[in-house]
């Protein structure tokens, strides 16, 4: 007897699939440098994801147990590569607060400069590499191009494009330069038309929202339960922004500038500057509103540069208060989180009264970020792996350590 | 509420768990005996004014000095601490557990301490205690998943011990 095309026993052939085990990774170009995701898939169903990391291990926390914390400051720089100045700020915070230092005001505003044009700089490369594993090219180009901008303004201060280590214990290695701050507004006022452009080309992109929108639901309890920060938990629609509600040794920094914490509630968002609200697809917590929170802290940390500019033209005094490279320690412990791009990153450092730390730890954003993933990824297709990794803004420096 | 009145709470329902608190340095903790671990994380976390919700980071300290001349000099004896660093998300607070173990299990080396798994508790704490497990050797009783997850399955040693020492040799990569 002659089969039809129809017969059920031709289409099961055709459609039989297997469970299989498929690397993504180390290498892959969407695992955001050495990650190696092993996923267990039924056809094009992930039934099973589990993340190995390990492949960057640079012993960071043991060699910080050997130097003093301001010889310390170049290996946070490699932890986050991506955000260097953020993380320099939060080592050098907690040997402030263990020491008891208090940076003057100056110093205070030269740091909001620098840590937001950093967190810019850190979202700008969030933004558009998220859109390459979304098959987008073009505004990864822009932002990177934007980025290096702010790298050239960052050489100018330091001289270093990645590895800044500007930001140091008491204040910052030295003052910025004469007419920096002139190029800093100018790029500024640059940027704005930019990041509409990218807006245009992701956020209201039908192709973009199809495999972002609602991807990847982190439900708000599940994004407290798994330690996810940043980004990733105010997409859920937790109010939480370590500026505002840190510990006072941190917020201080901070103090009497206007900003609003940008949390996502189905379609309000604060000073949402003329973007249309979510589109239809998109459900609170997935894969779009991560990346839209960037998006929108982006403009926030402009108008928070502006207002530290005014702040620090105006300010009296020094840029920071001189610590010697091995200065003593008071004997104690002191563990203090900031908020960096990516999200809370905290150092802990135990002190048994000499120039060298007894302990130091580095507790990191993307660590607990990622260990989220395998559930998030449950049931999902294998294109939309990718997806739920880049939305997570992942840098591996920083999980290895 | 301030340090003192909430350490009194803890001892009123935990009684001889809480061992003891440090309220004068520059981040006060609480110190529990690890067979109340469990017990008090949940009510921390569970009780509608406190809770902490989410677990920062969890790190061990080992105090130990290998050179003998500097370990003459110091004023405690060797052990590890496990901290735990908690946060409030609702009410913006952050509060230090301490749990202190001896270095070796029944004094033999070799044997790695053992302290009860929060990873039912804050499901964070699956990957933060591998990586204690991996780096400082502690054994973590009900983990569901408890293996090495930044060195080699097959690493030997817990390299953030004080008394760690390089292999001179990694499957033919020379150490040292």
């Amino acid at each position: 007897m002659a089969t039809k095309l129809d017969d059920p026993r031709i289409i099961e052939f055709d459609v039989r699939t297997d469970e299989m085990l498929v690397n993504m990774g180390p290498q892959h170009p969407s695992t955001h440098g050495v990650l190696r995701v092993v996923l267990r898939t039924d056809g094009e169903v992930v039934s099973e994801v589990t993340p190995h990391i390990g492949y960057l291990h640079r012993c960071a926390e043991k060699i910080g147990e050997n130097l003093t914390p301001r010889q310390w400051i170049p290996y946070t720089d490699r932890m986050d590569y991506l955000a260097g100045m953020n993380m320099n700020l939060g080592w050098a915070l907690t040997v402030e607060k263990l020491m008891k230092l208090e940076v003057p005001e100056k110093g205070r505003h030269l740091r909001v400069i620098i840590a937001e044009l950093g967190r810019i700089a850190s979202h700008l490369v969030g933004m558009g590499t998220y859109g390459l594993d979304l098959g987008t090219f073009s505004p990864f180009m822009y932002g990177f191009r934007e980025r290096e901008k702010i790298l050239d303004l960052f050489e100018e201060a330091c001289g270093a494009r990645l590895t800044y280590s500007y930001i140091t214990v008491g204040g910052a290695t030295h003052d910025l330069p004469r007419g920096w701050l002139a190029k800093c507004e100018k790029f500024l006022d640059e940027l704005l038309p930019v990041i509409d452009h990218c807006h245009e080309l992701l956020t209201t992109n039908a192709i973009f929202v199809r495999r972002a929108a609602n991807i990847g639901l982190l439900s708000p309890e599940m994004a407290i339960a798994y330690g996810c920060t940043g980004p990733v938990l105010r997409g859920s629609g937790v109010d939480q922004d370590l500026r505002r509600d840190g510990e006072e040794f941190y917020t201080q920094m901070y103090d009497g500038y206007a900003f609003e914490v940008i949390v996502q509630k189905d379609g309000h968002y604060p000073k949402d500057h003329n973007y249309p609200a979510v589109p239809n697809l998109a459900v609170l917590g997935d894969c779009w509103h991560r990346f839209y929170v960037r998006m929108l802290e982006v403009m926030q940390s402009i108008d928070l540069v502006r207002q530290a500019i005014d702040r620090y033209s105006t300010a009296e005094g020094s840029y920071g208060e001189p610590v010697k490279l091995t200065e003593k320690l008071p004997k104690g412990e002191s563990y203090l989180e900031t908020e960096c791009p990516k999200g809370q990153m905290g150092f802990y450092l135990v002190s048994d009264g000499t120039p060298i730390p007894w302990r130091v730890r580095a507790r990191s954003s993307c660590f607990s970020n990622l260990c989220v993933v395998h559930e998030l990824c449950r049931g999902c297709l294998i294109a939309d792996v990718p997806a739920i990794l880049g939305s997570l803004d992942i840098v591996m420096g920083e999980i290895d350590r | 509420m301030s340090g003192q009145a909430f350490v009194d709470r803890l001892k009123k329902k935990f009684g001889a768990k809480i061992t003891g608190a440090e309220l004068g340095g520059v981040d006060p903790w609480i110190e529990i005996a690890a067979d109340g671990l469990l017990e008090i994380c949940t009510y921390l976390r569970d009780e509608q004014d406190l809770r902490f919700d989410m677990l920062n980071c969890i790190t061990c300290v080992d105090y130990f000095e290998p050179d003998p001349k500097k370990a003459a000099k110091v004023t405690w004896q060797p052990h590890l601490e496990m901290v735990y660093h908690l946060w409030s998300v609702p009410h913006k607070r952050s509060l230090v557990l301490k749990v202190m173990l001896p270095r070796w299990r029944d004094d033999e080396p070799g044997q790695l301490p053992e302290v009860p798994s929060v990873a039912e508790i804050w499901p964070t704490a699956d990957w933060h205690e591998r990586e204690t497990y991996d780096l400082s050797g502690i054994h973590f009783v009900g983990h569901p998943n408890l293996r090495r997850i930044l060195c080699p399955e097959d690493w030997l040693g817990h390299p953030l011990r004080k008394d760690y020492e390089m292999p001179l040799e990694y499957h033919g990569i020379r150490g040292k």
